[in-house]
């Protein structure tokens, strides 16, 4: 690990002015992701701005909609009475990442900008365009079993890791930011970006903005979801893929969807066709095999991860029908 | 008066429990030696070539760096003898890894420097900061082109009888022609040991010709000796202290490069260096298991009856090194064949040398011949379990011998019933419960039963109480706890009076702890020295007793402060007055060593693993829902480590079976699952509770404890079964594993 400054504003504008000014320095909060990347090389900020006294950890009403603050916990978000009642989706997905004791560490805003888990973006004796712009891509003809289906580049096939992103970008979330030019609201699904030419800049944000919260507008998806990932084991692991599905039922007719994959691309994928496509439609079987073809339109697989192709629109399947049987 | 065999066979504590669990116990990384400094390891980035200059000019200008040595200047190692001018001979024998010895590269992330500071931080920050270049060669890391290359272990062609040579029982290849055959080819990946402890070593010159190794180690005497060679010293000279080690399941069967490095480092810094690896290290520097491809023939009559087995293997080893496993011992001996016939190969890749990973060869070849026994069951359509029972052999087929005991019908009828094998139906992906198939499956494990050579160091001292104590380590089977109950049946004292003491070099001469033949091989040795000691108070206390001279060694009692006799309690002689009659004030007794194996019989553990999995078909989800391990491990000393182990051996089978796997990009020759976010081991969700039974029969002819050894068979035929199972629900027949997802959609 380099050797790096550390500091530890109480005030929200002294953070973003120290990384504002200072293009090698980076905000620190739980710590789950950075740090390890520090300790691997893939990382090497010479400031850390530790964010943990800002006052961003509440989680409350505003107008329609749940905010939680950037530093909310996952597992405070997930154990949050109001979160539980109106956005289970939220709950489920958060639960599915990481392990207790990490979820006990990671914060709502740094579980949305968590890296890549691509394996040559951790080696540094690798390839990556990600974590070095211009060395290549080490996954496009390497191993790519865990990588993108969707909107990747000739430049960067990695995958956002994040679940509880999933959720959030299938709930119309909007994201709270306050950088050095005044504060902005970025719809979620605008948060992450493809790569591109670009790999190297995961989201939209500008240098020295700070996520400070999230809101998740109040809906009718408060019984019929579910989030469903498929890994190699249990629990504790990188979804291979992963499905979010929301459904607003009468009866057995779907009045409203929201659906989403984790794991397919470099930001978290919605499903916004496919949605469409149900409204109105029966909830069975063969409606939701209907929509998960929709959901697939487009993909396209690498050497390692054709299995995808299948096991995508699959788990979309499952996740509608533990969503309606919800 | 105790009974005889009280404390064998209870669920008696662990002695170190306590200090496990309140962080008491001392692993060899938490030793703290005055003046220690810290070592860090620069790996090479290429998988082949040589080191064409390497820079370590900023390293040593780094804040607290003491030395940065690489083979430019490294000292002379007097065991590295050098290397020749062609040593490009994949064929031979050849050794470990001679560290800082040329400027070769021999697979990536090798060590070509080590960094020292004065703390772990400042040594990790200088060693980013050495940086080579290298002279790169083309690299084969890829076991599709190692298959086609494998060749004849030297160990086989020196000796035709050895384990790894060709076999041939009746006709070789008979499959070929029988009624019914099948012919399959298995594949298993490599995989990664990973303890929960990850490898270090503190290092310590005491003195030029004094060497002490706090080092995480199987066998405190195999480092001993291994270190005393490589620096020339005679081996009382080097001292091994490997008190607790965290886990280790093979890994630190052998002496790797970190422990030399470790060493030359606190040669040339002239202080102790303490040298942990990195989990990512963990993946390249300290062996796994090989890579291997397997092909099983068998045929059968249409009434099961297996007329001939054919099982070949490859097996992944390094270009410097030559290693072999019994992969092919378990088809030659289970089942009545007249012919069958084994073929096992290697072959040498541009990556470190593998070493045994728990139920080494055998978990290996258990897959394929257990997988086989499944499919051949299938397609004769009668039950497995019927199929292996038609095939049940009261001899060993192989040495033409009678077996010194086994129970394996009693394991089959136990983990049937406990199973619920009458659930299954023949066809496949009968049985559902709500969206998720449901199947079941078994699979066989077997592992030689030895008694090797060990001696054991017992001593009465003058407040009553014993201490024992042996060389051999304890890397979690329980040992300690294991010996402490055989010393107090043996000696007639309660448990809380005896202190087994274990993991030194100094200690009494033991083996390294592997092939599940400590207890086999130490449990007799502590037995007969506490059988010795007896005696020899017996004879100490006749000598001025007439009741003790006439008396026999079995009536010696220990009773509170004095000796007592058997139907004799008037008797006395007390501990104070035996002990004035010695130079030293304690009377110590040491076995001999009995490496005698008995030849007249073939000696084997055996274990059964049932499976019950839960497959979800459209998301290939498998979950193992039930495990029933049955094992015949002779007399089991204690109920509760053993039970442990067999747990966690029926785990390591669902890492194996379902998730466990490293994979190298041949591109780079460097592996790209070197964390334990991208190699999965099963975690507390994926394993069930396990179901463990012990037939607990003495074996009459392995030692006179009966016992035989549980650790490797704990894991072997597991992930058979699991497979077995996954087909059950299916009809999938998965021959690669890990059983993943992507494999079952």
């Amino acid at each position: 690990m380099n050797q790096f400054n550390y500091i530890r504003p109480s005030k929200q504008q002294a953070a973003i002015d120290a990384v504002a000014k200072d293009g090698n320095a980076k905000f620190i909060a739980g710590g789950t992701n950075l740090v390890d990347l520090m300790k691997r090389g893939v990382m090497a900020p010479q400031k850390l701005v530790d964010i943990n006294r800002l006052p961003l950890t509440k989680i409350e009403r505003q107008g329609n909609a749940l905010r939680i603050g950037a530093l909310a916990l996952n597992s405070t978000v997930a154990d949050d009475r109001q979160v539980r009642e109106r956005q289970p989706l939220l709950v489920q997905a958060i639960n599915a990442g990481a392990s207790a004791q990490l979820r006990n560490m990671a914060t709502t805003g740094g579980n949305m900008l968590q890296r890549t888990r691509c394996p040559y973006f951790y080696d540094t004796a690798m390839p990556c365009n990600k974590r070095e712009p211009g060395t290549g891509c080490g996954a496009l003809e390497g191993i790519n079993r865990m990588h993108a289906i969707f909107g990747f580049s000739d430049k960067c096939i990695a995958v956002h890791p994040s679940d509880m992103s999933v959720a959030l970008v299938a709930l119309d979330a909007t994201v709270l930011v306050s950088g050095p030019k005044g504060d902005r609201r970025i719809p979620f699904t605008d948060l992450h970006r493809l790569p591109g030419d670009a790999p190297e800049k995961d989201t939209t944000l500008e240098p020295g903005e700070l996520i400070t919260a999230v809101d998740v507008p109040d809906g009718p998806f408060t019984k019929h979801v579910s989030y469903y990932k498929v890994r190699e084991r249990a629990s504790y692991a990188f979804a291979l893929v992963s499905a979010a599905a929301a459904l607003d039922l009468d009866g057995t007719t779907i009045k409203s969807a929201r659906l989403a994959f984790g794991s397919v691309a470099h930001k978290p994928w919605r499903l916004t066709a496919a949605e469409q496509m149900l409204v109105g439609k029966p909830a069975t079987e063969e409606t939701f095999r209907q929509a998960a073809a929709v959901a697939m339109q487009g993909a396209k697989a690498f050497k390692h991860n054709e299995y995808k192709l299948k096991l995508a629109p699959n788990t979309l399947i499952q996740a509608l029908k533990t969503a309606a049987a919800a | 008066m105790k009974e005889p065999n009280k404390q064998i066979g209870a669920g008696m504590n662990r002695v170190d429990g306590r200090l496990k669990v309140t962080g008491a116990a001392t692993y060899s990384a938490e030793y703290q030696l005055p003046g220690m400094s810290y070592g860090v390891l620069v790996g090479s980035t290429i998988a082949k070539g040589r080191i064409k200059s390497i820079d370590t000019r900023a390293a040593e200008r780094a804040p607290g760096v003491l030395a940065v040595i690489s083979h430019v200047n490294s000292p002379k190692v007097p065991g590295f003898v050098p290397t020749g001018k062609d040593p490009s001979q994949p064929q031979t024998v050849g050794g470990r890894l001679k560290v800082f010895n040329d400027d070769k590269v021999r697979f990536n992330d090798q060590p070509i420097a080590v960094v020292v500071a004065d703390t772990l931080e400042r040594a990790r920050f200088a060693a980013r900061l050495v940086k080579a270049q290298y002279d790169q060669e083309k690299h084969e890391t890829s076991m599709e082109v190692g298959v086609k290359q494998g060749f004849v272990p030297t160990q086989a062609k020196k000796n035709p009888k050895s384990g790894v040579a060709d076999y041939v029982r009746g006709t070789a290849d008979a499959y070929k022609t029988g009624a019914v055959k099948l012919e399959s080819e298995y594949v298993i990946p490599t995989e990664v040991h990973h303890p929960m402890e990850l490898q270090s070593i503190t290092a310590h010159w005491e003195a030029p010709d004094r060497l002490t190794l706090y080092d995480k180690t199987q066998g405190t005497l195999a480092t001993r000796r291994d270190f005393a060679k490589e620096w020339g010293l005679p081996e009382e000279n080097v001292k091994v202290i490997a008190t607790f080690v965290g886990g280790a399941f093979g890994n630190a069967l052998h002496s790797w490069p970190h422990e030399s490095a470790a060493i030359i480092a606190a040669r040339i810094v002239n202080r102790p260096v303490k040298l942990v690896l990195t989990r990512e290290q963990m993946t390249t520097m300290v062996g796994y298991r090989p890579h291997t491809w397997q092909k099983i023939g068998m045929s059968a009559t249409r009434d099961g009856k297996i007329t001939a087995i054919t099982h070949e293997a490859t097996g992944q080893t390094s270009s410097y090194e030559e290693f072999t496993e019994s992969t092919v011992q378990q088809t030659r001996m289970m089942y009545t064949a007249p012919n069958v016939n084994t073929r096992y190969r290697i072959a040498a890749l541009d990556v470190s040398t593998p070493i045994w990973m728990r139920g080494p060869g055998e978990a290996t070849g258990a897959f394929a011949l257990e997988s086989a026994m499944d499919e051949m069951a299938h397609l004769l359509n009668i039950d497995p379990m019927e199929f292996r029972l038609r095939n049940y052999t009261d001899k060993d087929p192989e040495k033409n011998l009678p077996w010194s005991s086994k129970f394996l019908k009693e394991c089959y009828q136990a983990g049937a019933e406990r199973i619920g094998w009458n659930k299954r139906q023949l066809k496949p992906g009968s049985l559902r419960d709500g969206e998720w198939l449901i199947g079941y499956g078994m699979g066989v494990g077997t592992f030689g039963a030895h008694r090797g050579s060990s001696k054991a160091n017992v001593r009465l001292l003058p407040n009553g109480t014993v201490l024992l104590q042996s060389a051999v380590t304890d890397i979690g089977p329980g040992t300690g706890t294991a010996m402490t109950q055989i010393a107090a049946d043996t000696l007639g004292l309660s448990p809380d009076k005896i202190r087994f003491e274990w993991g030194n070099s100094q200690f009494a001469q033991a083996p390294t702890q592997g092939g599940s033949a400590i207890v086999n091989t130490v449990g007799p040795a502590v037995q007969e020295a506490c059988l010795a000691l007896k005696e020899k108070l017996r004879t100490m206390a006749g000598a001025s007793n007439g009741a003790f001279a006439a008396a026999k060694t079995q009536d010696v009692v220990f009773a509170d402060g004095y000796l007592t006799l058997n139907g004799n309690p008037t008797a006395r002689a007390t501990y104070a007055d035996l002990l004035r009659q010695t130079d030293n004030g304690f009377v110590t007794v040491e076995s001999k060593p009995d490496g005698e194996h008995n030849k007249n019989y073939s000696m084997y553990s055996y274990s059964v693993h049932f499976a019950e999995v839960r497959v979800n078909p459209l998301t290939g989800e498998v979950r193992v829902s039930k495990l029933v391990s049955c094992a015949d491990a002779g007399t089991i000393v204690n109920e509760k480590t053993a039970g442990n182990q067999m747990k966690g051996g029926a785990v390591g089978g669902i890492g194996m079976a379902l998730m466990e796997a490293a994979v190298i990009d041949d591109r780079f020759g460097r592996y790209v699952t070197k964390d334990l976010a991208e190699y999965h081991v099963p975690v507390h969700a994926d394993a069930p509770a396990v179901d463990v039974f012990f037939v607990n029969q003495p074996d009459p002819h392995v030692n006179a404890l009966g016992t035989k050894g549980i650790g490797e068979i704990a894991i072997i035929g597991v992930a058979p079964a699991i497979a077995n199972a996954v087909f059950n629900a299916t009809g999938k027949r998965i021959r690669e594993l890990p059983i993943t997802p992507d494999k079952l959609i």
